[in-house]
């Protein structure tokens, strides 16, 4: 149940704590790992290719086998039904069986009384592996011709004969790279054994239908006899949408062999060698500009490392080309992405899912051209913002709606000082010959919905009790991001509960199938209109009887402030008295309620289409200083603007903002993989990969959210906010690509590569004052 | 009701493993020497401390230990997940679970985190809890202040970007509230004795250096364990077992530190964070170091002397005591002898000391009227991260502003922490200005030879080596080029003290 709120007050658009915060902060909030071990329990682990590429010749298990507290070591062989997983194409196996395709790469499972045990019986495995060549990079897969997909390619117009003629043009490339999720509590599931040979599996995932569907494969058996449950996640990101699956269906096999309950859990370092990450990038950019700055056209090729196998890596793609734009008209473009396949782990989704990385492109440009032609960046932005007649077409043939850009950044230019803080920065710099300032501005446009449109559908099962209780079931999962709480608002909102008799259950395959995974931003969007949904059947059913119990019509019949009452009268009775009446009369208190985005379709071959059902948008301003002695920076100040409609829960909406935000700021600054020349990952824990802590958060963040931004069609006038914000920290960027030039002479390209460590930001300064300064 | 106590459990023997942990006596059966206190309490049902990394690098594991400090007896959080069982032999334990019973109202730091939206999947929340607990009843951090900034280093939060959870902090630190919590720290009980065999491993705790020094020469080949926050590493990420520990953590003689004459004469198993305190005014270059050291959760395990005897080439504080011209003491059963700085490091994660000796002590002279000194880390990431560079410098001015005496030492630059004397012969003699400097990184750039890795390049540290010794003149001549070291500020842009230090948070 949810911390005692004073009843009555409608909790929608209301601030609210996380609805398990109370838990949380006692330690009593129950993650998979924290459940009991049931009687019996196994634990399992893997044992991993130490190469990127071979092939596995023979196998000795005996040694390993025969260690004390090993119950069975398994291998491909073992494996009852398919061998073979994946969101999209099932091209993963769960234990390789002969080819091994990065390093990390399960090919055994060992099934122990203990982690000790399974640690020493791995030791012992002997694998003859024959090593193969590995591509290790986006240039080895070019050079090599590895990719995972075709060339998907967005047009409009001729843009190359606009570069061509073009007054002003710049052309360069980018590189973005991966990052790790680092969601706290790594990868793990506990599956148990249920009557008649099926399955419980309790999974950290972000997807529990794909996990019962795997799991059914992995077993040979139908996805009835699998149920997936998910308590809560200590962090999803997106690292836990598809790659969740691996360790369930490892530890549902290891259950299916031994006949006992098994539990799973990635250890930190086998987490971060073992799964996919953020993608990294790496864009060709060709633009022209008229004299005053207009884009006139734009071409850019995207290839993004995809890892072995296919995973999401195709979406991915796709959202990266859908943002490459941004919050820019481009009159005339060419965009093309492609995959390219990798010995290194599958890469999947993270939070923005290729947007981010889409997005960095169009900045690369604007900052560039800005550079290199004298323009003032923010005045370069303002004249190729979306807006204005035959200026609001995407690249894809979609109408930027609802367009409020240009009110957020006019309205955080001028609260935030853009303009007075720019001048304070030149100043400084100009006194100052060791430290420089940066100041700018960046904006976001970000896409909500599934590029996949058949994925734009859920479920929601509302259960009321004759007590005035309701349990709360639908397909989303909480992983921090606050869904749940948000759902129990709506579904408080609808029915006119309080929302202290609002109980969310744990998200189960048992009561809503075949979901979509939590991802993309639409959590609420698409599980709080199910909701609502459900609630409307609910009424309909309810509201006779109300109307009865009030003597008045049925018009007149509101729910709400913790009762159900006549709007005339302001007479009332208690949810205790309808529910339990409904059920003296025979009237069903249980709904189930389902929604499907209307009106998006893409179609890939052209390149056309309505992928989104709405579009988010925010702007930054970040200051940063520079040492141009070491390359360390400081953030000095951040300031936010943020598009969340018309939020159901606005604190936890700037949660997600402010989140997000760190996030990014960890992509773009800090967070560097490190691979050695074998596809080893040298950066496998945090004393070597630095996410951001709480000192490299600037003392002043100012986040806001825009107000009057109601967004139509979108359960209370919301909007999603999990990944928009992501992309607020590329301001960052701009910022220290202003703080480098400061070191050099005007009109010269900074040479930032990202993420924007200090080495790289030495390399910049360097490279912008002609060499080292000793 | 259970009331939490800190002193010592009644009935305290040497030869079974006793603690209390969360007022309770806590009798464990079923451990070993390198069990550590986070796969204890998991194992026993208590899941609210988490597991994040297992490597004392994410806090999410964090528990709090009774314990005497500068500024009185407080609970200092620390990192389970390295934390040997036996090392806790008599002490207070508290954890997430303990801090508030059934019927009762929160702890303030758990309300402050729900009113402030601390938590978002929560997985981090039980360990930034017993940080903020820690601050609670610290009374330093009732002002604002690095001591604050420090006090959140060692947690990490995926999901929230801080800003709630700083303001959780701001609502109870140094609050100090008369509550049951504060009641029990009045007199936090030491480490105790314990000599125990298990499952034919030994470990074995004595409460005297006599008994240490003892055990040490009738098996050299026991390990020493301090602090565990190096050693314990090996246990959870390489999965070591040892025939023998011979855990330092009982011997209250090797513990504090003071000044004798012009000499800070430190205890080798000084927790980091207590020679922190010891240090802010009376060598600000060590103290500046410490303050780039690790997290505070690390610094109140971690010891001076693991952190020298560790002898890793990237360890922070090696390079302050070569610049500094420290001493170190080191005893055998037969006597003791010192061992200057410069000799102490041999080789690549090797020391001069013999299998039967142990460091108990370290000299450290004081900053002379005339002395010049500054301590930099260049690390990936500000707070809680290892040292790409770490650079110590020490110059005696004469009235002119010529160098009589220079020692630079440096980690990160070579197989061992090591003196930089080319660039220290460079500058002796000569005026400290930009011009020597600049012969000084010629030297240097002659004298290193760093490696590249995953921290960085080799050319960038180099290059980094060389522009902090402009850095240091620049420090200095901000000062004036008074004899001193500058003060620095965790929020400063970088690990140089050239900005003026930032005002409080707007
Ligand atoms: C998260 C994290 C962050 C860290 N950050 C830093 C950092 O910023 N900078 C840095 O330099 N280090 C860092 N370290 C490393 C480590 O914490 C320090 O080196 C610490 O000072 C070690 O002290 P300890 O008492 O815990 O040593 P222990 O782990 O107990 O011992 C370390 C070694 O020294 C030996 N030893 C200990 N005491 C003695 C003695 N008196 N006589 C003889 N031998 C002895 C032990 O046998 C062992 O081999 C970090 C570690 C962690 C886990
Ligand atoms: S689990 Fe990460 S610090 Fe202990
Ligand atoms: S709330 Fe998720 S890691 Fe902090």
């Amino acid at each position: 149940m949810n911390a005692p709120r004073t009843p009555a007050a409608d909790p929608l658009h209301q601030p609210a704590p996380h609805e398990s915060a109370h838990l949380h902060v006692r330690g009593s909030a129950l993650y998979v790992d924290d459940l009991p071990d049931p009687p019996g329990c196994l634990i399992a682990r893997a044992v991993t290719s130490p190469l990127a590429h071979g092939r596995l010749r023979a196998l000795d298990l005996r040694a390993a086998r025969a260690t004390p507290g090993v119950i069975r070591v398994l291998t491909a062989a073992d494996i009852p039904g398919h061998n073979a997983i994946g969101p999209v194409v099932q091209d993963e196996p769960v234990l390789a069986a002969d080819l091994l395709s990065f390093v990390g790469q399960p090919f055994a499972l060992i099934l122990a009384t203990s982690l000790e045990a399974a640690d020493a019986a791995a030791a012992l495995v002997v694998a003859e592996i024959d090593p193969l060549p590995a591509i290790l990079s986006i240039a080895e897969a070019l050079d090599a011709g590895s990719f995972l997909t075709a060339p998907h390619t967005i047009c409009r117009g001729a843009p190359g004969a606009a570069i061509d003629e073009a007054p002003l043009r710049v052309e360069g490339s980018l590189a973005t790279g991966g990052q790790d999720h680092f969601y706290l509590e790594t990868q793990a599931a506990l599956v148990l054994l249920e009557e008649s040979g099926s399955f419980r599996v309790l999974s950290s995932t972000q997807h529990p239908s794909e996990v019962q569907r795997e799991v059914a494969g992995v077993l040979g058996l139908p996805s009835a006899m699998v149920s997936c449950e998910v308590p809560r996640l200590g962090g999803g990101f997106g690292g836990k949408e598809s790659q969740a699956s691996g360790t369930a269906c490892l530890a549902a096999l290891g259950a299916w062999a031994t006949g006992r309950p098994v539990r799973m859990r990635l250890r930190r370092g086998e987490d971060m060698r073992q799964t996919g990450k953020r993608h990294p990038f790496w864009a060709r950019y060709r633009a022209g500009f008229s004299a005053e700055g207009d884009l006139l056209g734009l071409e850019v090729e995207l290839w993004s490392d995809g890892g072995a196998t296919l995973d999401l890596s195709g979406a991915v793609m796709d959202r990266a080309l859908f943002h490459i734009d941004n919050a820019c008209f481009v009159p005339a473009l060419r965009f093309v992405g492609q995959v390219c396949r990798t010995n290194l782990p599958s890469n999947t989704a993270f939070r923005g899912f290729g947007g981010p990385q889409g997005v960095a492109v169009m900045q690369a440009v604007l900052d560039h051209a800005a550079e290199v032609h004298g323009f003032e960046p923010l005045a370069l932005l303002r004249r190729n913002l979306y807006g204005g007649p035959g200026r609001d077409r995407a690249p894809y043939g979609q109408q930027v709606q609802n367009n409020h850009l240009h009110t957020i950044i006019d309205k955080l230019a001028a609260d935030a000082d853009y303009a007075g803080r720019c001048a304070a920065a030149a100043a400084f710099n100009a006194q100052s010959p060791h430290r420089k300032r940066g100041v700018a501005l960046h904006p976001v446009k970000f896409g909500i919905s599934f590029t996949k449109s058949f994925l734009n559908q859920a479920g929601a099962l509302v259960l009321l009790y004759t007590d005035g209780s309701a349990q709360l079931n639908h397909g989303g999962t909480e992983m921090g991001q606050g869904l749940h709480t948000k759902l129990a608002a709506v579904l408080a909102h609808e029915l006119g509960l309080d929302p202290a008799a609002v109980r969310v259950m744990r998200t189960s395959t048992e009561k809503v199938p075949n979901t979509s995974p939590t991802a993309a931003s639409s959590g609420t969007d698409l599980n709080g209109a199910a909701v609502q949904d459900a609630c409307q059947t609910l009424r309909a059913r309810l509201t006779p009887l109300a109307a009865t119990l009030l003597g008045c019509p049925v018009e007149r019949v509101r729910y709400g402030g913790g009762g159900v009452y006549d709007a005339e009268t302001g007479a009332r009775v208690t949810h205790k008295t309808l529910f339990s009446k409904a059920w003296m009369e025979r009237i069903s208190l249980a709904a189930t309620g389902y929604y499907a985005t209307p009106g998006i379709a893409y179609d890939a071959d052209q390149g056309q289409g309505t992928p989104f059902y709405y579009y988010a948008y925010g702007a930054a301003i970040a200051e940063v200083e520079l040492c141009g002695l070491t390359g360390e920076h400081r953030l000095r100040r951040v300031d936010i603007l943020h598009d969340a409609g018309n939020p159901l829960v606005p604190t936890i909406d700037v949660g997600q903002v402010e989140g997000a935000f760190a996030q990014g700021l960890g992509w773009l600054t800090t967070e560097e993989l490190r691979w050695d020349g074998a596809g080893r990952l040298l950066t496998a824990g945090p004393s070597t990969y630095k996410i951001p802590t709480a000192g490299d958060l600037p003392l002043a963040l100012h986040v806001a959210l825009l107000e009057g931004a109601e967004n139509p069609g979108v359960v209370g006038g919301s909007k999603a906010v999990g990944e928009p914000p992501f992309m607020h920290a590329l301001a960052v960027v701009s910022a220290l690509r202003r703080a480098v030039a400061a070191f050099g002479n005007p009109g010269a390209q900074v040479q930032l590569r990202l993420p924007a460590t200090g080495e790289a930001l030495l390399d910049a300064v360097d490279a912008a004052r002609g060499g080292p300064l000793l | 009701m259970t009331t939490p106590t800190a002193a010592a459990p009644p009935s305290l023997s040497a030869d079974a493993l006793c603690f209390t942990l969360n007022g309770e006596l806590e009798r464990p059966q079923s451990w070993a020497p390198t069990t550590t206190l986070l796969s204890y309490l998991r194992a026993t049902g208590r899941t609210g401390s988490k597991e994040g990394c297992a490597e004392g690098d994410c806090g999410a594991c964090a528990v709090a230990i009774a314990d005497n400090s500068a500024e009185g007896p407080i609970f200092r959080a620390t990192n389970s997940c390295i934390l040997l069982l036996g090392s806790l032999h008599g002490r207070a334990v508290l954890t997430v679970e303990g801090l508030t019973q059934a019927g009762e109202a929160a702890h303030p730091a758990q309300a402050a985190m729900v009113a402030a939206l601390g938590s978002q999947c929560g997985y981090c929340t039980p360990g930034f809890v017993m940080s903020l607990v820690e601050a609670t009843y610290r009374p330093t951090l009732a002002a604002p202040g690095w001591r604050r900034e420090d006090q959140l280093a060692g947690n990490l939060c995926r999901c929230t970007g801080y800003r709630p959870i700083r303001e959780a902090l701001d609502a109870v630190a140094g609050s100090r509230p008369a509550d049951r919590f504060a009641a029990a720290l009045c007199s936090p009980a030491p480490a105790a004795a314990l000599h125990v065999v298990r499952d034919g491993e030994r470990f074995d705790q004595p409460a005297t250096l006599d008994e240490a020094l003892a055990l040490r020469a009738a098996d050299p080949a026991a390990r020493v364990v301090a602090g565990a926050t190096d050693l314990g590493l090996e246990v959870t990420l390489k999965g070591r077992r040892w025939p023998a520990l011979l855990s330092l953590e009982a011997i209250a003689a090797l513990r504090g530190a003071w000044v004798e004459g012009q000499t800070l004469v430190v205890g080798a198993t000084t927790r980091l964070a207590d020679l922190e305190d010891a240090t802010e005014h009376s060598i600000p270059a060590l103290h500046r170091m410490l303050r780039y050291f690790g997290a505070r959760a690390i610094k109140s395990r971690g010891t001076i002397g693991g952190n020298l005897c560790t002898a890793s080439p990237i360890g922070d504080l090696a390079p302050v005591m070569l610049a500094l011209g420290a001493e170190l003491v080191a005893a055998r059963v037969s006597g003791t002898r010192s061992i200057p700085a410069d000799d102490f490091w041999t080789g690549y994660r090797s020391t001069a000391l013999t299998p039967d000796e142990l460091l108990t002590h370290i000299r450290v002279p004081l900053p002379g009227p005339r002395a010049h000194q500054a301590a930099f880390k260049l690390s990936r990431r500000r707070e809680l991260d290892i040292s790409t560079v770490a650079a110590a410098f020490h110059l005696e001015l004469d009235a002119s502003g010529r160098v009589e005496r220079a020692r630079l030492a440096y980690g990160g630059m070579g197989p061992r922490p090591l003196r930089a004397r080319g660039a220290e012969d460079a500058l002796v003699g000569a005026t400290f200005d930009e011009s020597s400097v600049r012969a000084a990184a010629a030297a240097l750039e002659a004298e290193l030879r760093p490696l590249s890795d995953h921290r960085g390049s080799a050319s960038y540290r180099m290059r980094v080596a060389k522009n902090l010794l402009l850095g240091f003149l620049l420090e200095r001549q901000k000062d004036g080029l008074r004899a001193g070291a500058a003060a620095l500020d965790l929020r400063h842009t970088g690990t140089l003290a050239l900005d003026a230090a930032p005002g409080a948070r707007p």
